[in-house]
């Protein structure tokens, strides 16, 4: 089954690309996505039954309407920060303990901190998450770790655990 | 071409444009990596996003926006490894850094 499910993902993916049905594109496709299957199926999706559960997709529209308003949100405020002549930049690093065990959903989290408002992951390491800011507006864990990931943590739990 | 798509790619090169100026101006390499992911994407993204409203569905317009998800993946994907190479690296931080709670992981 978690062959099969590998397979579609990446025939669906070439589908995509290609946006023909002509039968060579078709058989093109097939061989390769096989291959890619028998190479690699033994590494991926060992959580194959997430793919198929639809509640989880309505979650995950939920997380990518506010992952997408948060990054416009980033924009503005890194233009700011760019563009304003006294530059009002307060970096550091500080760390994050999160409450995912999942490695799919701790991958997502650490790219959507990349993506919002003035934070890069530097490091995961087991369940802590190391972030640079740039406006390094509390030093104390509680109130930073709310403010950092406190927003995607609850639907990241609901779209992948 | 129609106007949504216009404006778009103009917001597009406003972004990719405030990136470029925060990479000159920010004091080193943690902060630049910051403008560089975000405006950056943001910008390129709304040019991609413009494509694909110019020519709807069909095969240059579906491949402008499959292209948005994986340049979502590999820029933050790259500036997680740009970013922890560089501390490895043992690069310093600015002076104006107030914590680096990164430290004790590092030795």
């Amino acid at each position: 089954m978690k062959y099969i499910t590998l397979f579609l993902m990446t025939f669906i993916l070439w589908l995509l690309f290609t946006f023909t049905l002509g039968i060579y594109s078709l058989i093109i496709g097939f061989v390769v996505s096989l291959v890619i299957t028998l190479l690699f199926g033994n590494r991926y999706l060992s959580d194959w039954k997430l793919y198929y559960n639809p509640v989880r997709y309505f979650w995950a529209l939920v997380y990518l309407v506010i992952f997408i308003w948060e990054c416009l949100i980033a924009n503005f405020d890194v233009a700011y920060r760019v563009l304003s002549p006294k530059m009002p930049i307060k970096p550091g690093i500080v760390k994050v303990k999160s409450n995912l065990s999942s490695d799919i959903a701790k991958t997502f989290l650490a790219n959507s901190i990349t993506m919002t408002p003035g934070t890069i992951t530097v490091d995961v390491i087991d369940d802590n998450i190391y972030i640079h800011w740039i406006y390094v507006s509390s030093q104390d864990p509680s109130v930073y770790t709310k403010k950092l990931i406190g927003r995607f943590e609850k639907l990241l739990k609901k779209v992948f655990e | 071409m129609n106007n949504i798509s216009v404006i778009l790619i103009i917001v597009g090169i406003a972004f990719d444009l405030f990136g470029c100026i925060g990479l000159l101006r920010l004091p080193d390499l943690y902060n630049r990596l910051q403008s560089a992911t975000k405006c950056v994407t943001l910008g390129t993204c709304s040019i991609l996003l413009a494509l694909f409203l110019h020519y709807g569905f069909t095969s240059v317009g579906v491949k402008a926006l499959i292209a948005i998800p994986l340049l979502f993946f590999a820029s933050t994907v790259g500036a997680h490894i740009l970013i922890r190479g560089a501390y490895k690296y043992g690069l310093k931080l600015t002076d104006k850094t107030v914590v680096d709670e990164y430290k004790e992981v590092d030795q």
